[in-house]
């Protein structure tokens, strides 16, 4: 009877000890100085010279460190230094050899050097592979099978030790870059500006076939005129021509060091079998360190002792200090001890952790957008009571990325051939879809409708409206003056004016499913609006690569988001020679105007100024009248932030922003205890139910025992 | 009986080459390598020369099945399908297309699995039968027309409903147990509550209405009347008679899927972020990993093949009439 009782009192006991019964995490953990968050796909590679998507390189940016990093307050987006002791000296030099002066025009450029100076002192994350033996030779290497025993992750190998970062770990990242071993995604775009590179390439391949597939393959050898050391501290990066968005790239990871004696201690026989591999366990020299890896649950930051130190930045932008940003001036980073990113794929248990406090930071999914926001009479998002209650902040920006729907040019109907009748085809469609109604609908409203190929924060971005599509900011030309368009291409009332035939035209798109179902529904009453018919073209994603690549799709969606913040980027989409079909480039629509094109390669060169705005201008104003796309929206960033978060600003280039960012860890144990006490009553009634089905149970057993008797 | 099991496993040979057949002609019909490169090497910047790098770097350069290029039987043998076939006879995985080693991979996920797919399979057995047992118990009274009707709604219900109720009245509503997770060690109990939970309501409509099935063929026999004439209690005719003899076609159930109990649960796992084997296969597949597809499904034949096998040995333990020769 005693246990009985005991057991009927157990959830009380263990609701009187204060630990949340709903609690995923480990009750010493409650007052730690940790992030929680999430990650909802499991990276790829945290190999810095093949990782590129964002939930990769969300890690690699906090342990690799190139030479420049992004200042974390300052918009526009700005450059300074990260491990060089400044920026890199640039200068151009003519096919002779002859250093040229600064202003010189892009055609006149044979080569750009780059120069970079690292601080000396920085050194790498404790690690096995600089683990010494008294002797000074590496500990761990030449591993037998008897070594391995016990040693299932890197943190079982109980010697560590580091060194000091040199230049020619970042040289030997750049080889890296060419080795067919590693597959970097980059490289293609490298070798066509880094003297040297695609050479090295095939220089590598040939060797790399000669040794076993597993072996180390030492890339210190092989010297290439691309990257060279200049000092124990410095290097020089050699581009075969003039391209200024270089810089840019030196703030990626892609350009991070790489210390070869890594390399040789995973090359040893069986670490592959137990995946301790680069991709796996990266060695760094920033403010945190992968002490935790598992990727199929959750993978841990924790602070790097051999950090060489930073402080929280003393300047920003006008408002930040204001909004407590820089409350922290000056302290020492990282300001946090660790960061737990746990693997969570489904929105309803990543939603409600947060609710509950288990995660500090989260994004909002449509089914809990209405849940989460809410907007004023005069369209402001604004949180709702009940986030509001819990002292959550939303934080909003608007991605420096689009997603557009383009025409292929290549189409005989709607591209170029269609010459004249074509472009007004494609104008009356920009008029008739309302990409308005689709960001209410489907967005949440968390997009704004472009009015160009350019989003707000990149340079050349204007708050103007296009006159093709638009009769007055906010007014979308009426569907009158579509069909009007429509006619004079040769198709009144959506049938052509030669044969009579309806005008018939192709989605294609890999969007499948229910979701999906709606939108497309959507497209088509959009279309309909101007009598023509749209076909919508499903397929799997591989399907519509093809049909991309060889030109097959007729009209299609897709988006870009940024690499660097430089007009380029956003502008090459639409560069001629850079194709897609035939020619595997990034422009998509297969889109060319001789103007353009000669503009673009003008506009690349320039510093950011009037001179470049207009020709930028002049790009905006060729592509808005030949309608290539429909510059449809930028999406708008929603991100929700518990009370206890702190230096939360939103920088869209900057992949390492986790150092800056603070934690409240008593307001948080409070906020948690008090949101996830547990509900008891159910228990009771639960007893009661379960004694209602016992009771006629039991007399009915009873009878029937009596029965029997 | 080792004659016997010798013939079985020899069978077993050409039905899981044919599985692997149908796996590689299924996965190639929908994906060729160079999907698989692109999917791998990310939408941005992806040239040809990369594409074929990585083709060549991961072994998909060769032909699926006849390679045109040789002679003779290595117009057979230097093929995607041989060179990656052959390995798996000798449950030799390789490694997954993001270069992890997939034996790695399932060793450290399978225990996940069990952890969850145990004890499911343990409660939910006890429970099904106690409930078949008990309805057998009231048979022909409202109790068992109300349990029938029960079980029958619970039958009805998609598990996917099961998962959300679930997770929505105990961990979110009530805050009884973490919505999803997992740890490693003890700590796991309490991510293991819900998810078992759930499964074992889920399972309890078919599973008592098929055991009750079982049992009502037992309730009529012999054995029963006679254990009734001694006098014993009706719960004891049913709980220790009746049960005893309804176990040969519950056991013989039961151990074909033993072994399966290793490969996980998909949806399960992969709601309650479970990091075992089921939600291992759901990724590989949204990833276009074939070496672990190919693994995965390779590995759940061979585990059922040996599931059937074991099934038929267990005939041999409850019922000494059954020879196998």
């Amino acid at each position: 009877m005693r246990d009985w009782i005991f057991l009927l009192l157990l959830p009380a006991l263990l609701w009187g000890c204060g630990d949340a019964w709903n609690n995923p995490y480990p009750q010493e953990e409650a007052n730690s100085n940790t992030l929680y968050t999430v990650f909802e796909e499991r990276p790829k590679h945290l190999d810095p010279a093949r990782s590129y998507s964002s939930n990769e390189v969300e890690f690699t940016g906090q342990i690799y460190e190139p030479p420049l990093q992004y200042h974390f307050l300052k918009r526009p987006y700005t450059l300074e230094p990260l491990t060089a002791t400044g920026m890199p000296v640039v200068r151009h030099w003519d096919k002779a050899g002859r250093e040229l002066p600064a202003g010189t025009p892009p055609e006149a450029i044979a080569r750009t050097t780059y120069d970079v100076s690292i601080r000396p002192g920085i050194r790498y994350q404790p690690h096995p592979a600089f683990a010494l033996l008294p002797d000074g030779s590496p500990r761990y290497l030449g591993l037998s099978a008897q070594d391995f025993e016990g040693i299932d992750t890197l943190g079982d190998f109980t010697h560590t030790g580091s060194r000091e970062l040199t230049a020619e770990d970042y040289v030997y990242e750049i080889k890296r870059l060419a080795s067919p071993r590693i597959n970097s995604p980059i490289f293609g775009l490298m070798s066509e500006y880094i003297e040297g590179l695609d050479a090295l390439n095939g220089e590598l391949l040939k060797a790399s076939e000669k040794l076993p597939k597993d072996a180390w393959f030492d890339l210190r050898p092989f010297d290439f005129p691309g990257a060279k050391l200049t000092g124990k501290y410095s290097f020089r990066i050699t581009l075969k021509a003039h391209y200024p968005q270089f810089i840019y790239w030196l703030a990626m990871p892609f350009f991070a060091p790489i210390p070869w004696e890594a390399e040789r201690f995973y090359a040893q026989p069986g670490m592959a079998e137990r995946n301790l591999n680069l991709d796996w366990f990266p060695v760094g020299t920033g403010p945190f360190m992968l002490s935790e890896n598992d990727p199929n649950r959750r993978m841990v930051l924790s602070r790097n002792p051999n950090f060489h130190g930073e402080s929280y930045p003393a300047e920003g932008e006008a408002g930040d200090a204001g909004k407590g940003l820089l409350a922290d001036a000056g302290k020492p980073l990282p300001l946090l001890e660790r960061a737990v990113y746990t693997l969570e794929k489904e929105e309803i248990p990543q939603w409600n952790k947060f609710l509950q406090g288990y995660y500090d930071v989260s994004g909002i999914g449509s089914d809990n957008f209405d849940q989460a926001v809410q907007f004023s009479p005069e369209g402001e998002a604004d949180l709702t009571p009940q986030m509001k209650e819990k002292g959550i902040r939303l934080v909003t920006a608007v991605a420096t990325s689009n997603r557009y729907m383009g025409f292929n040019m290549k189409d005989p109907l709607l591209g170029h051939a269609a010459g004249d009748a074509g472009r007004k085809l494609r104008q009356a469609i920009s008029i008739a879809v309302d990409y308005e109604e689709f960001i209410s609908i489907f967005l949440n409203g968390r997009g704004i409708p472009a009015q160009g190929p350019l989003p707000p924060g990149i340079f050349g971005h204007h708050d103007d409206f296009n006159p093709v599509v638009y009769s007055a900011p906010g007014r979308r030309r009426s569907i009158g003056e579509a069909k009007r368009l429509l006619a004079e291409a040769g198709y009144p009332n959506g049938r052509s004016a030669r044969t009579g035939e309806p005008l018939v035209l192709y989605f294609d798109t890999a969007a499948t499913g229910p979701e999906a179902k709606s939108r497309l529904d959507w497209l088509v009453k959009q279309f309909r609006k101007l009598d023509v018919q749209l076909v919508i073209r499903a397929t799997d994603y591989n399907r519509f690569q093809d049909k991309m690549l060889t030109g097959n799709a007729q009209i299609f969606e897709w988006g870009w988001n940024a690499d660097y913040p430089d007009p380029e980027n956003f502008l090459f989409l639409l560069y001629g020679p850079n194709a897609k079909a035939g020619k595997n480039g990034e422009n998509a629509a297969n889109y060319s105007n001789a103007e353009y094109d000669r503009l673009f390669a003008q506009m690349k060169g320039m510093a950011n100024g009037p001179e470049r705005q207009r020709v930028i201008d002049r790009m905006t104003a060729i592509l808005r009248e030949d309608a290539p796309w429909l510059f449809g929206f930028f999406p708008k960033g929603f991100s929700l932030q518990h009370a206890w978060v702190g230096n939360v600003k939103p920088n869209l280039m900057a992949n390492n922003t986790l150092k800056y960012r603070r934690i409240d860890a008593g307001l948080r144990a409070l906020s948690r205890a008090q949101w996830n006490r547990p509900v008891l009553w159910p228990l009771a009634v639960g007893a009661l139910a379960l004694l209602a089905m016992v009771l006629p149970a039991w007399r009915q057993y009873r009878r029937h025992e009596e029965d029997r008797a | 009986m080792i004659r016997y099991i010798l013939r079985r496993l020899l069978y077993a040979i050409p039905i899981l080459i044919g599985v692997n057949i149908i796996t590689f002609l299924l996965f190639f019909v929908v994906n060729t390598p160079d999907d698989m490169a692109r999917i791998h090497l990310g939408a941005k910047h992806v040239t040809p020369a990369a594409i074929e790098q990585w083709k060549a770097e991961h072994g998909y350069d060769k032909p699926l099945f006849i390679n045109g290029g040789q002679d003779g039987i290595r117009a057979v043998t230097d093929t995607l399908f041989v060179e990656r076939s052959l390995k798996l006879f000798s449950f030799d995985f390789g490694k997954a297309d993001d270069g992890r080693d997939i034996a790695r991979d399932i060793e450290t996920r399978m225990w996940p699995s069990l952890a969850i797919a145990l004890p499911v399979f343990i409660v939910g057995l006890l429970v099904n039968v106690t409930a078949a047992l008990l309805l057998i118990f009231y048979r022909s009274t409202r109790l068992e027309y109300v349990g029938i009707t029960g079980l029958i709604a619970l039958m009805s219900i998609s598990s996917l409903f099961y998962i959300i109720a679930g997770q929505y009245f105990i961990a979110i509503l009530w805050k009884w147990l973490p919505i999803s997770g997992y740890a490693g060690g003890i700590d796991a109990y309490k991510f293991i509550l819900l998810p078992v939970l759930v499964s074992v309501a889920a399972g309890l409509g078919s599973g008592a209405r098929w055991y009750r099935s079982i049992f009502l063929e037992e309730i009529g026999k012999d054995y029963v009347r006679t254990a009734r004439a001694k006098g014993l209690s009706e719960l004891r005719v049913l709980f220790s008679h009746v049960l005893k003899n309804g176990m040969i076609p519950i056991l013989t159930g039961a151990v074909v899927v033993l072994p399966l109990l290793f490969t996980g649960s998909l949806v399960t796992e992969s709601f309650f972020g479970i990091p075992g084997l089921g939600s291992y296969t759901i990724d590989a597949i949204r990833a276009q990993d074939f070496a672990i597809v190919q693994s995965m499904v390779f590995l759940g034949s061979a585990l059922y093949i040996l599931g059937l096998l074991l099934t038929d040995l267990s005939y041999t333990l409850v019922d000494p009439r059954v020879k196998l020769t």
